[in-house]
């Protein structure tokens, strides 16, 4: 839908007004990251100063819970990656028997809320006993990721011309050297964009988390303990900042990767 | 003749040897490709909903806080315990308000990203709803914290527009105020508004876009005004994106507990509710039970939606 | 197959035998026999939905027969995957792979076997030199036109010597003047290489003016086979006599009113003379003129029905609404069965 008609008045105020709701908020968490004050959150800030960087570097608490949550999110997209691709070649182009079903059970760990992925895992570990360990953390958010790269997938699975890979059947290549040859050079920037959308997810991801980690830490927990029960509020924010820089940078490659398709709109977490 | 046998090549290695067993039966590579996946979802996932559900059949022993697995609809009776029921309503009702608040505030900006942005604006639009989506939910949360803690910005720029009077008779409201933004409803929805808002543009942005033009042309020729055209034909064709994005915004605030924990006022919320009964409570039975609420509810929301169409939006 | 030219001294190139391709309750092809003859350039016509393509699919293994057998150079293809098949395929949408460049597009199916770099870079400049594409190897597909993408397509076939080349309407895409030029081409570099072709199209003129043999298909089966003057000037069926060029179908009444016996005929416009009215027991009226260019044809109306009748340019010509008496060359009607 688009016309030529100059938009009214007040639809552009609003329309502005509403962007920019979506994005001044987080530029405020860059501007307390550099504040002088610690202890409350005074706007504007007394002072500015960039010891916080150095401070937060040297924190001996923030690191392990670092490396947590990037061995958990590489390992969750590398798991994600396979069986979302997988599902998506059975699912681009063949029709079967249950097909809806599968496709609903691939939505399902995020179109409901995390709260009953969360909890539901929380109860099977606790009626098979199972201790909680990187791996529970694993197991979870690795469901949540596979909708995340089928979706991106199976769109450029869709986009795929069908006849590129009979075309190269007919031409002597088996299965195998079809798929290296020519399904994995015109997949790879969606599964990479796919990857990268899932990793975001994860590295970010608390509210399953929550449930799956038992004593551990994941950078979001530790940040969720320090919003509830504030220390050094700046090395907070500076911690912030990483996560966010650590998720903004692979969404908006992962935008620039697919672009002209449909793969990340409405790709929904 | 010479040319008969090369009509059919040799067959070379293991990868051809599969490649046929494939080609002869199709439904064996479907079933290798959907066997990981599909036993994935069915064991982790599936699993665990059903793990959940049974939880939820059990009870604990008052005295002693061990789960006596044996089938009981105690648990779900408690549910309906007056401070349990109140825990329910409230987070339903706090769900409907977000979501109308997120179409109303989306509306204009799903409305003008469809209809007028083009070009590079159109990229601009689309990055600005995109990014907000993706990134940091808990970051996002936490700018709220700067934003309506007491000394933060909105106390400062309220004071500097002389409108203290203003907040503080809103805050002195019933029910919805508290001693200040970040301890009161109003702060809780702001921020559940604010983190779900991009859930609600993009499926009604996306029923915008087929909207065509010439229909909305087509109306104002027969006479209608900017306001009849919007009420009688933009409006219920951008229905079922409506309904797409609502089941986001709504499905998200029933089960959310972060934002209810760090902005808002001590009574708590489903997933509140869920976290502490599962974790400090240790009643497990109850939490699960708890947790099957936003499943209901969500299970008859869709069920409504989907009568609506909503999920072509989607 | 009594209008096959039976080629007994040699195998067939491809052999059907009572094939049959259904999807449910869809019959794609239904029970079709037929040889292609090694060497030979055949086409298959007929109307989309009639079954050509799939028959195109069995042969390259894209498709499996529901029944019959298929038979490639004497050999059963029933257990050999598309990979194995020394038969390879022009596709309709040509299926450039679009991340490699046009050399590597055309050397893809010697990387396949395993053919070092230089020797298949070699071959493919080689038969690149054949479809005159000669500086194109490093643009990628994106970069040509849709006649250049054909001719990569119709290379990166050919550079594996196949027995049989399948060309899925290749000519569909392109304009019609490119469209004739490539007729030319496709007929010339078929009879220089000696590879049977299959050629699937639905455009009559095509297969007429490039094939040795034509079959024509309708609903699954094949309506008649045979060379094109035989199939254009002896149609078989209502269905042929319609589909091949632009033949008048004579039901029975008119047949008898032409001066042959009642039974459903065909007959060309172009086999039929305009008389003045007082030289022929047959008469009728004009009711309409199309010029053709090199021809005018004019609709006349008999008191059994319409005709239609075809006047080489130079010829003098009637006026709409001039009644007209009709002469027909010898034999010019040619019964149809399955009426």
């Amino acid at each position: 839908m688009h016309s030529d008609a100059r938009p009214p008045l007040t639809l552009t105020l609003a329309a502005i007004g509403a962007l920019l709701f979506l994005h001044l908020p987080i530029l405020l968490i860059f501007l307390y990251a550099f504040t002088t004050e610690e202890r409350t959150y005074q706007f504007p800030p007394p002072g500015l100063t960039t010891e916080w960087f150095a401070v937060a570097w040297n924190r001996a608490d923030i690191w392990p819970p670092l490396y947590l949550s990037l061995r958990v999110a590489a390992v969750s997209t590398a798991l994600a990656l396979i069986l979302g691709t997988l599902c998506a070649a059975a699912m681009a182009k063949a029709r079967f028997f249950g097909r809806d079903q599968i496709s609903l059970l691939i939505i399902l760990p995020i179109a409901l809320p995390g709260i009953i992925t969360g909890m539901s895992l929380r109860s099977a570990y606790a009626i098979m006993d199972i201790p909680f360990s990187t791996f529970t953390i694993i197991l979870g958010h690795a469901t949540f990721c596979i909708v995340i790269v089928f979706n991106n997938a199976v769109a450029r699975f869709r986009r795929l011309s069908g006849s590129i890979v009979e075309a190269s059947m007919d031409l002597g290549a088996n299965g195998f050297q079809t798929f290296r040859h020519v399904l994995l050079p015109n997949l790879g920037s969606a599964l990479l964009a796919g990857g990268m959308l899932a990793f975001a997810l994860s590295f970010d991801e608390v509210i399953v988390t929550t449930f799956t980690a038992g004593q551990q830490s994941t950078l979001p927990i530790w940040m969720l303990n320090e919003l509830v029960r504030p220390r050094q509020r700046p090395v907070t924010n500076v911690v912030a900042i990483v996560v966010f820089v650590t998720t903004f940078i692979p969404i908006l490659l992962a935008y620039y990767l697919t672009r002209g398709g449909s793969e990340t709109a409405g790709g929904g977490k | 003749m010479m040319t008969t046998n090369r009509a059919i090549l040799p067959e070379r290695g293991l990868g051809d040897r599969l490649s046929a067993l494939f080609w002869r039966k199709p439904n064996l590579l479907l079933v290798l490709l959907l066997a990981p996946p599909v036993l994935w979802l069915g064991v982790v996932y599936l699993g665990s909903l059903v793990a959940l559900l049974i939880q939820s059949f059990y009870s604990i022993d008052e005295f002693s806080g061990v789960i006596v697995p044996e089938f009981t609809l105690a648990t779900y009776a408690e549910l309906l315990r007056p401070s349990n029921f109140d825990i329910i309503v409230r987070t339903v009702t706090m769900a409907a308000a977000v979501t109308l608040g997120a179409a109303v505030i989306g509306f204009p900006l799903a409305y003008f990203a469809a209809r007028y942005a083009r070009g590079k604006w159109k990229a601009v639009f689309y990055l600005g709803i995109m990014l907000p989506l993706w990134s940091s939910y808990l970051v996002k949360v936490y700018a709220w914290k700067l934003i309506l803690a007491k000394e933060g910005i909105i106390g400062w720029a309220v004071e500097g527009l002389g409108g203290s009077a203003v907040l503080n008779s809103v805050l002195a409201l019933p029910v919805i105020g508290g001693t200040s933004l970040s301890t009161s409803y109003i702060g809780t929805w702001l921020v559940f508004l604010y983190v779900w808002l991009p859930y609600m543009i993009l499926p009604m942005q996306a029923s915008l876009e087929r909207v065509p033009v010439s229909m909305l042309e087509a109306s104002s020729d027969l006479g209608a005004t900017r306001w009849q055209t919007f009420r009688t034909v933009v409006f219920p064709l951008a229905m079922p994106g409506i309904i797409a994005g609502s089941i986001f915004t709504f499905s998200l605030t029933l089960g959310d507990y972060i934002i209810p924990q760090i902005i808002g006022s001590s009574r708590r919320f489903i997933g509140q509710a869920v976290y502490q009964l599962q974790g400090t409570a240790g009643n497990v039975p109850l939490a699960a039970a708890f947790a099957v609420v936003p499943i209901v509810i969500m299970v008859v929301y869709l069920t409504i939606a989907r009568r609506k169409g909503a999920f072509d939006a989607l | 197959m009594a209008f096959a030219t039976d080629t007994p001294h040699m195998t067939p190139a491809v052999e059907f035998q009572s094939v049959s391709r259904h999807f449910g309750a869809v019959r794609a092809v239904d029970g079709v026999n037929l040889t292609v003859a090694e060497g030979e350039f055949f086409a298959m016509l007929g109307p989309s939905g009639s079954g050509k393509t799939t028959c195109l699919r069995l042969i390259s293994g894209f498709e499996k027969p529901t029944a019959g057998v298929i038979r490639i150079f004497g050999q059963d293809s029933g257990n050999t995957p598309p990979n194995r098949r020394n038969v390879n395929t022009v596709f309709q949408d040509y299926a450039l792979f679009p991340h490699m460049n046009v050399r590597d597009n055309v050397a893809y199916g010697l990387m396949v076997k395993g053919i070092d770099r230089r020797t298949r870079h070699a071959k493919a400049e080689e038969i690149l030199a054949v479809v005159k594409l000669d500086d194109y190897g490093d643009r990628k597909p994106g970069q040509l036109s849709g006649g250049q993408r054909q001719r990569v397509a119709l290379a990166r076939a050919l550079v594996n010597e196949p027995q049989v080349l399948l060309l899925d309407e290749p000519l569909g895409a392109l304009d019609l003047k490119l469209r004739e030029a490539m007729q030319d081409e496709l007929k010339s570099l078929q009879q220089r290489l000696g590879i049977t072709f299959i050629f699937v199209t639905h455009d009559q003129g095509e297969a007429l003016s490039m094939a040795d043999r034509v079959a024509v298909f309708a609903d699954g089966k094949i309506a008649q086979i045979g060379t094109p003057s035989e199939v254009y000037t002896r149609p078989r069926t209502r269905f042929v006599a319609d589909f091949v060029g632009s033949s008048n179908v004579v039901a029975p009444a008119m047949a008898k009113a032409l001066g042959g016996p009642e039974a459903w005929a065909s007959l060309r416009p172009e086999s039929i003379r305009l008389l003045p009215w007082s030289k022929s027991e047959i008469r009728g009226s004009v009711t309409a003129m199309r010029y053709l260019g090199s021809g005018t044809r004019v609709a006349v109306t008999l008191p059994v029905g319409e005709i239609s009748v075809l006047v080489p340019a130079g010829l003098p010509l009637p006026n709409i609404g001039d009644s007209v008496g009709l002469m027909l060359a010898p034999n010019a009607l040619h019964p149809l069965d399955g009426a």
